[in-house]
Order: structure tokens, then sequence, then C-alpha cells
């Protein structure tokens, strides 16, 4: 009687933990989010604004990075931009595979300050996807963002960086 | 006799910075608003903790001397006191309370997001910095410039041993300075001690720092993060320049780079190529190909008779420009110009017996450029 | 002492069997302690021959006897050996001999558990170990491990790294399962949970502490074999991974890894002190509470070894602010030693000269890990030799030197003879005043900004550095006094009484037994519910 009572509590303990573990997603969420951990951007939002809403201007800037061995050309149409929160924005990025093979590519965005990445909206980008391009070809995809206008007052500028990663061997796995 | 003894060996401790001076065993006092501002919080908080210190430390060489076991003297039975302990709890919290204010307003004032006047983009490589000014589209790298010999003791250490790179990062005074802050391989850490920033640099992110310097000055770091071998290699070197100056500076980065191309077009000579290729060898290669050519079995491999820079040209440029997949070895094609290439590689091949008939062809700029161009 | 054992009790009815399969096939906790003793002790010479060639290196500026390459090698497995290899084993061996002699137990719950979670140890060192002998070299970046350097940038003997790591992970959580049980199931009758040594208390939350944070490095060891072999992406940001999670996972082990690591020596700390006071300990209950508010916050404080990846304000606050709170528990704890011996009637035997340099130079440590709490000021003094001088203040003039003190404390007890006094005190003077000259100049030029784990340096720290290389080579030359001692203890030594100190009387059950312990103690559980003679 007394072992199945013990093997009971055991089995409660197991569930307990398992369950703990899959808790502790949503508790992680909820700590991220209150302490803005992480200066990662989440996959495409489509959002408006009405005019009525307190705008102002900000000044971003584009940054472009090549990871190690990434021989690509990489570049924004200009490295900086002022615009209103609120209202919808455009920026054009040229890749250019430079060498004599095809390369798949994945460009991983971030923003600084961490705090603002919540408040930077994009609504199309090419870091929601690979891009392949076949020896020397070049292409020039655009970035559709909209700025938050609850962003912090504080902030005044904010950094869009984009790095390129040479991800070509994962692709062939696939 | 045990305090004493004590004293005996912490006098030449507590000596020690006295008659070195406190510069070399202190923080730096920092040369930016910010910088004295943590300066300011680092010696609060040093002074309460030495007080802290001196107070424990005193209490128990008291006791050790006035509680040692004397004849007749029998120890005390008491093993509880709620009153007192419950009485240091609160003082230990109120410490920490007032330790934790001037923090947090200096940790406020260290996260700042307002714009900057200049935007520059620090790229951590193992193992060298590269800088780039965001308006101006002005970019190079920073090397270790001390010498080799001084680093293996043939030569006498100059006063900025290990603190000395090809390229300063020129910065104007008076400006907000903001900067980007990201890795192209390991994590480095940028740190300045006089601007009182410490910034990890992350591949794939960015992070920010900013400063303001006031008076014109040169100012040291190094990088704080274990990235790889020559972790201890990556100096930075920040100049602070009145703004006049500084917009010089920019312009003749932006004439370089104009000189550049017109030199890859000149017809150049072998004995030109070889000076200059040592000297770009002696910076960016010797680190993993060693000066004798020979590199580090088995990660870094030898040049001195390797078939490819003997006998491969064409792979030879293209695995300079290219770097090679999966192996240390980088592209050089944005770090070096075409001219330096043809250099170094026309150096690798005329050296180390690599070249016994002294016939090798030399690698002209141009041929650097055709395959850029040919590529596109 | 071994050879004391089998000796003096070759007699004994259920006496040890001979030769190496005594050992190999032991489940005798005392064998077991022995065992794990030992090899933390060669571990300790080992890690100390690296640590002799860091300090070589950085004798001087300029390259001098290695190249950067092994430096990191040796800079890499002098951190892990140290800990995961000296510390925690002997840390480990301690519990062994002491814990079922301290509750009146006849041996540990899980003996066979017991000697599995010993012998994979030498098997997991002997694999780290033989990355020195392979291509490519050993592991070279740190012992933190940061991702990428430790993946896409490694030597490949990462893998048997990884490899190591696990099996020092099984054998903790071996070793934690079988202390908690133990602790828990098999005191003697009337020895509730408040009337359990220090050490004991100490240990049984050490073992929680193991058990909950082991699994967490084996999880970031094994994130990182994925990466490496299998093509995932958890700390490359090239798949959408993130190298700073590499860093959350492993401070969120290290974290409570450090406490681990000093918790059990505040347990010895408080036993030596009230022996030689010939007091009771100062605020028994207050102690206990402060061990386990030590060890739940350093679940919560994990990220101010972060402080400058470029968190948000707001995490570096609470960081900041729950680091800084570790402080009132360690506190009290200092403010109940000094109660102790205050109004006590002291005596400075060997270990008591450990015990009371623990306390003083563990207080050193304390204070500058406050001042690194501090996040703004922690911008400057973050991965220099401030840094490194902290954590060697409380690693080794704390938990080493409270290993060093409960080995003078209970050889008699484990031996039946006395070491030599005078090379005791001999080798603690020594040790004192190297390690004060070996760590504390580290304090001024980590200050002046030198940053740690660089194989050469710049001219402004060359005075400070020689000291430091000059009290090192000390310090590693007197721990040879320390061998000496114990070998010509176990040889040579003059037989000891039962109670062994003077102040020993009523400080706890080993203290009842004879000296040496006989290779079964209390087959009989002592009944403690009865009044007892000796308190």
């Amino acid at each position: 009687m007394g072992q199945t009572k013990n093997v009971f509590r055991l089995l409660l303990i197991t569930f307990g933990m398992f369950g703990f573990g899959f808790a502790l997603v949503p508790l992680y969420d909820i700590f991220c989010d209150i302490t803005g951990l992480n200066g990662k951007v989440t996959g495409p939002t489509y959002t408006s604004y009405n005019e009525e809403l307190d705008t102002r201007s900000m000044k971003v800037t584009f940054v472009t990075l090549n990871n190690k061995n990434m021989p690509w050309s990489f570049k924004s149409d200009s490295p900086q931009m002022t615009i209103e929160t609120g209202k919808d924005y455009l920026m054009n990025f040229t890749f250019t595979n430079t060498t004599a093979e095809p390369m798949v590519a994945q460009a991983i965005p971030s923003v600084s300050p961490g705090r603002g990445a919540k408040y930077f909206h994009k609504t199309e980008c090419f870091c929601f996807e690979q891009q392949y391009l076949a020896a020397g070809e070049s292409i020039t995809i655009p970035v559709k963002f909209i700025i938050d206008p609850e962003i912090p007052r504080d902030i005044s500028t904010l950094a869009l960086g984009y790095t390129l990663f040479d991800v070509t061997e994962q692709f062939a796995y696939k | 006799m045990i305090i004493f003894r004590t004293i005996l060996f912490a006098l030449p401790l507590i000596s020690l910075p006295a008659l070195a001076g406190w510069d070399d065993v202190n923080m730096s006092p920092g040369a930016t608003a910010l910088g004295q501002e943590i300066f300011g919080l680092h010696m609060t908080i040093f002074w309460i903790c030495f007080a802290i210190g001196v107070a424990v430390l005193g209490a128990m060489a008291f006791i050790l001397f006035k509680y040692r076991k004397k004849e007749g003297v029998e120890a005390a039975k008491f093993d509880d006191s709620t009153f007192l302990e419950f009485t240091w709890t609160i003082l230990f919290a109120l410490i920490l309370i007032g330790m934790s204010i001037p923090a947090t307003i200096t940790m406020i004032r260290a996260y700042d997001d307002t714009e900057g006047d200049i935007n520059i983009l620090i790229t951590g490589h193992q193992w060298k910095w590269q800088y780039e000014y965001i308006e101006d589209e002005v970019s190079f790298f920073s090397n270790l410039s001390t010498s080799l010999d001084e680093r293996n003791n043939l030569a006498p250490k100059g006063e900025n041993y290990l603190l000395e790179v090809d390229e300063h990062l020129v910065i104007p005074t008076g400006a907000r300075i903001r900067f980007l802050i990201t890795a192209n391989d390991v994590i480095h850490s940028w740190w300045v001690p006089d601007f009182a920033i410490k910034q990890d640099a992350i591949p794939g992110f960015v992070n920010t720092g900013w400063t303001q310097v006031n008076e014109p000055g040169i100012f040291r770091g190094q990088c704080t993060e274990l990235c790889g071998q020559y972790h201890g290699y990556m100096p930075i070197v920040v100049e602070a320049v009145s703004p006049d100056q500084y917009k010089e500076f920019i312009m003749q980065k932006k004439e370089a780079k104009l000189q550049q191309a017109a030199l890859t077009e000149k017809l150049w000579t072998t004995e030109e190529l070889m000076a200059m290729g040592e000297g770009i060898y002696q910076k960016n290669c010797v680190a993993c190909h060693q000066v004798n050519g020979q590199g580090l079995a088995p990660v870094f491999p030898a040049l001195a008779g390797s078939d490819i820079v003997m006998n491969d040209k064409a792979r030879q440029i293209e695995i300079l420009m290219e770097g090679v997949q999966g192996a240390a070895m980088q592209s050089y094609a944005e770090q070096l110009t075409e001219v330096e290439i043809a250099a170094v590689i026309t150096y690798t091949r005329k050296s180390w017996n690599n070249d016994p008939s002294g016939n090798a062809e030399i690698v002209a700029p141009k041929e650097i450029l055709d395959y850029k161009t040919n590529k596109l | 002492m071994s050879a004391v054992i089998e000796s003096h009790h070759g007699d004994h009815h259920h006496g040890p069997a001979k030769g190496f399969s005594r050992w190999l096939y032991t489940t005798n906790h005392k064998d077991i302690g022995s065992l794990y003793l030992w090899f933390s002790f060669i571990m300790l010479f080992v890690g100390g021959a690296m640590a002799m060639v860091i300090r070589a290196e950085l004798f001087e500026p300029g390259s001098q006897i290695v190249s950067p390459e092994f430096y990191n090698q040796m800079v890499t497995n002098h951190g892990l050996i140290m800990v995961f290899g000296v510390i925690m084993p002997a840390f480990v061996g301690l519990a062994n001999w002491m814990i079922p002699m301290q509750i009146g137990a006849p041996d540990m719950a899980l003996p066979r558990l017991n000697n599995l979670s010993f012998w994979i140890l030498p098997a997991a060192f002997g694999v780290l170990l033989s990355t020195f002998l392979m291509e490519g070299g050993a592991p070279n970046f740190g012992w933190t491990f940061y991702a990428p350097l430790s993946t896409e940038y490694a030597p490949p003997t990462v893998t048997f790294f990884i490899f190591s790591v696990h099996i020092m992970g099984a054998s903790s959580i071996m070793g934690s399962i079988n202390i908690i049980t133990t602790i828990l199931n098999m005191r003697a009758p009337g020895m509730t949970l408040m009337k359990m040594p220090l050490f004991v208390w100490s240990w049984l939350i050490t073992a929680y502490l193991l058990i909950a944070v082991m699994p967490v490095l084996a999880g970031a060891v094994t994130m990182m074999l994925m990466d490496i072999h299998f093509g995932t992406s958890f700390f490359s940001a090239a798949g959408g991974g993130d190298p700073v999670l590499f860093q959350h996972v492993f401070w969120f082990f290290g974290h409570p890894e450090v406490y681990i690591m000093i918790l059990p020596a505040f347990g010895i700390v408080s036993h030596i002190i009230e022996t030689f006071s010939r007091k009771p300990i100062f605020g028994y209950s207050s102690m206990v509470y402060a061990i386990a508010s030590i060890a739940l916050l350093s679940f919560v404080v994990w990220a101010h070894h972060m402080f400058t990846v470029g968190m948000p304000i707001a995490g570096e606050l609470f960081f900041m602010y729950s680091t800084m709170l570790i402080a009132i528990p360690t506190g009290v704890k200092v403010f109940n030693w000094l109660s102790t011996m205050f109004r006590g009637s002291l005596t400075f035997e060997t270990p008591m000269l450990f015990a009371i340099a623990f306390v003083a130079l563990f207080t050193i440590g304390g204070l500058s890990g406050l001042m690194l709490a501090i996040a703004p000021a922690d911008f400057q003094y973050h991965d220099t030799y401030f840094v490194v001088a902290h954590f060697h203040y409380v690693l080794v003039p704390g938990a080493l030197f409270s290993i060093v003190a409960a080995v003078y404390y209970w050889l008699p007890k484990w031996t039946g003879y006395m070491y030599d006094e005078v090379l005791g005190k001999t080798h603690f003077w020594l040790s004192f005043i190297s390690v004060n000259l070996t760590f504390f100049p580290m304090h001024f030029v980590g200050l002046a900004g030198m940053p740690r784990r660089i194989p050469d340096y710049a001219m402004q720290f060359a005075d400070y550095n020689m000291i430091v290389s000059v009290g090192a080579f000390l310090f590693g030359l007197s721990q040879l006094l320390f061998l000496f001692n114990v070998l010509k203890c176990v040889y040579y030594g003059k037989s000891a009484t039962a109670e062994v100190w003077e102040g020993a009387k009523g400080k706890g059950l080993e203290w009842t037994v004879d000296s040496p312990a006989p290779y079964h103690t209390f087959e009989t559980s002592p009944d403690l519910t009865k009044p007892q003679t000796n308190s």
C-alpha cells in the first residue's frame, strides 16, 4: 500500500516537473517582456496607426554587415533616414553575389537599443526568408517598416542592423 | 601576537600602492562626463566597502587578541541573540539601499538613447577592429602595430607596448558620438577605460554605446572578451581632435579612396611590390602563417613550399579574395586594397625559397581588380 | 591515510579487501571519501602546474615560455580542473567521510552509486586531459566556453570536452542524490533537521543546488554538441539562434555553481571556529537560513556576469539589486562567526588559523563582489583582473583554505595520528602570505585596466605582475609542504585521542568514535533522544 502511494507521488512529481518545464516558456516570455531582454525582431506584422496619434520625427540608421567568410556585397541605398513615427517607410537593400558559385544567404536583423525592438514593425522584410543568388547575380529588395508612435520619448534614434550569413551548406541539407 | 604578525604582513601590501602612486592602481578617472561619474561612483562604493572591511577585520583582530585562551578564564556559553541578529540585518539592508541609490542614478545616465552627431560602426574581427563612419561612408581596419621583435623580446619595448595601432579611431571633440558595436566572427568586447564604455561585440547583434570628449587627447583600450589566440593583441586607440582637424581627417580618407583607384592602374615593379608586401605580411599574416611562412599545424598551413603559393596564382588570388570555407582563412577583399593584395601575394611567392630561380611571376594590382570585375 | 586504516583494522571482521580491488570495488563511505580527497589533491597539483605556466608566461611583458594558443589552453584547463576536479570532488570527499559520521549513520544510503560516482570522475578528467595530446590541442575557449568561440571556432577536441563535462555532471548528480538520501533518511534517532551539524546542512542545500543546475550545464553542452555536429543553430545567429542565449544558460548554471563551491566551506568553518573558541556556534538557525537564502538567491542573479552584453536597463537594475541582496545573508554569516569567537577561549592550531584566514579573506572577496554587483561600475571592472582577484579571493583563501582546514581538523580522526603542528603552521603562514601576494595586486592591475585571459600585457602592469608571479610560485611550492605533512602524519604521526581537540567535546558525533574511525562506524545508531553525557 505504502509503495503504491510512493509510486503515485513520484509520478506526480515527474509530471509536475515536466509541466513546469513547459510553464517556463510563457513565464520567460513575460520575464523578457518586462525586462525587454533580447533585442530580436519577430515575424511580419501589419499595423496601421491613425493620424491623430502623437507623432514625432526620429532618425533610423541602417547597418549592413557581412559575417566572416560571407563575400557578398550588401548595401542599403542610404545609411540613414529621418522618419515620422506611425508612418510607412521603405528602404532598399542591394545584395550581390560576387562569387563564381551560387550561394544562399540569410540576413539576421537586430535593433538597437533592444528595448526599441518591439516598436519597430516591419511589414515586409527579406530577413523573413533566405536569399538564393546565382553567381554574379544582384537583387534589390525593400524593407517596409513603421515605427510605433508609442515608442518611449527618450529614444530618439534607432539602428536597424542586418548581418548577412552564408547558409549555403545548411541549405544543401534540405 | 597573531595580530602583530598579521599587521606586519599586511603592511607591505598596503604600502605597495603608496610607492607606485595611485594612477597605476586605480581606475581611470575618466575623460568624459560619464567616465568621471562612474569613477566617482566607484570611489564611493570603494570607500564604503573599505570602511566595512576595516571595521570587520579590526573587530576580528581585537577578538582574536582579547579572547585568546588564558589560564583560568572560561569561554562564555551564549549562542544566540535575536536582537543583535535583527539589528545587523537591518544595518546591512540600509547600507545596501544607500549604495543602490547612486548606482541607479548613474545607470540611468549611462543608458542614453538620444541621437548622436556622428555614428560610428565598430566591428570586431579576429583579431582587429574595423571602424566605419556611417555618415561619411569611410571605413578602415585598425591593427596592432607593436612589432614582433618587441613581442619576442628582441627589441626594447616602447612606451605603448601592445597598445599601439596603425590607424587611430579619430573623433571630433565636443560632438556626441554614438557607437554601434558588433562582431564579424566571435564575441569581442570594445573597452576604452577613459570613456567608461565596455560593450560586447556580438555577431548578429548591434549594441550601442556613446561618448562625448571635450578635450583633445589619445585614449587607449583593449578587447576584453576572450576571442581566440590573439585576444591580447587587438588594442583600441581613439584620438580626439578639434572638429576642423576631424573634417580634414575625413577628407583625407575620402581622397585616399580615390587615389587608391589610380594606384591600381599604375605599373608596379617587383621591388616596390616586395617592399610593400613584406609590411602587409607582417601586419596581417604572421599571426597565423608565422614570419618564416611555416604556419602553425594543424590549423594554419605553411606558405613556404606550398604548392598553391608556388604554382597556382589564380587559386591564391581566389583564397585571398574569398577566404577558405570552413577554415580560419578569411577574405581580405574588404580589408586590403587591390595593391596591397597584389603586393602580399607577390611577397609570399618570392620569399622563403619559394622562388629559387627568381623567375616567379609577380601579381599586378590590375589582376586583382580584374578578378573583382570579372566576377560581377 | 588508507594504509593506516588497513594496518589498524586488518583483523576486523568486516575489514577491507587487500590491494587495488579494495579501492575499485569499495562501497565504504570512508574509502570513497579518501579516494575523492586524493583525487582532488592530485588534480590540485595538475591544475596548479597550469597556473604556474600561466604565471611564468606573465612574469614579464613580452612572450616568455608558451605560445598564446597554448596559454589559452592553460587558462581554460586550469579553470575547469580547479572547479570540477579540485574544489567539488574535495567537498564531496569530505561529505562522504563526515556526513555519515556526523549524523550517526553506518554508511551512505546508496553505496554502489557512491562507488560509481567516484570512478567515473577519473575517466572524465582522463578524457579532458587526453585532448592535450590530440591534433588541434586542448580546449582553448576559457572555462566559461562562450559560443561561438566554443562552437564554430573551437578546436575539434571540443567534442571530447563536451563528453567530459557530461560525465562530470553525471558524477555530481549521483553524488548529490546520495547525499540528500543519506541526510534525509539515515539520521540517528533524535537528530531533527534543526539539530544537524552545519556541515551537513550546508551539504544538504548544496546537493539540491547541484541537482538543480547540473542538468542545465548538461543542456548547454548538449546544445553545443548539436550545433557543432548536427546542424542546429541554438547559439548561431545565422540560423535564428542567439550567442547570448549561451551566456544566459551557462550562467544560470554558473552562478549556483560558484555557491556550490562555497556553501560547504561555510559549514566546515563554522565547526572549526566553534571548536577552537570552545563555545557553541552563534546563531545556529540564522546560519541555516542564511545558507538557504544564499542558495535561493543564486538562481536570480545570473546575468550579473553579463552586464556588458547590452541588456536593457530594467534587466541591469534587476540583476544589480538581486545581487546586492546576497550581501545580507553573507554578512550575517561573517558576523555570526565573529560573535562565536567573541568571549570565547581561542587557541590557534592549524585548522583554526586556516579558518580565521578564511573569514578574513573571504570578507575581502565578498566586498569586492559587492563592488562588482554595482552594474555601472562593473562596466569598468568586467573581464579585468579585478574580477580575477575577486573570484580567486573567494575560491583560494575561501573554498581551498576551508578544505585544507577541514583536512587538518579531521585528519587525526581519519588516520588516528596527529599531523606535525609546526609544519602545519609553517604551511599556513607561507600560504597566507603568498596567497595575498598573488591575488591582492591583481585588484590594482585590474582597476588600472588589465583585461583577463591575455598572454601578454602593456608596460604599466609589469611591476605588479612580477609580484603576482612570485607570490604564485611561492603558493604553489607551499602546497608541497601540505602533501609532505599529510604523508608524514599517515606514516610517522603520534597517536591521537578520540576527541583530538580540547574544544571538540560535545561538538558532534564524529568525536565520540575512536581515532582512527573504525572501518564501520555507528552500526547501531546512537540514540540522541536520551540525554547526552558529553554535551
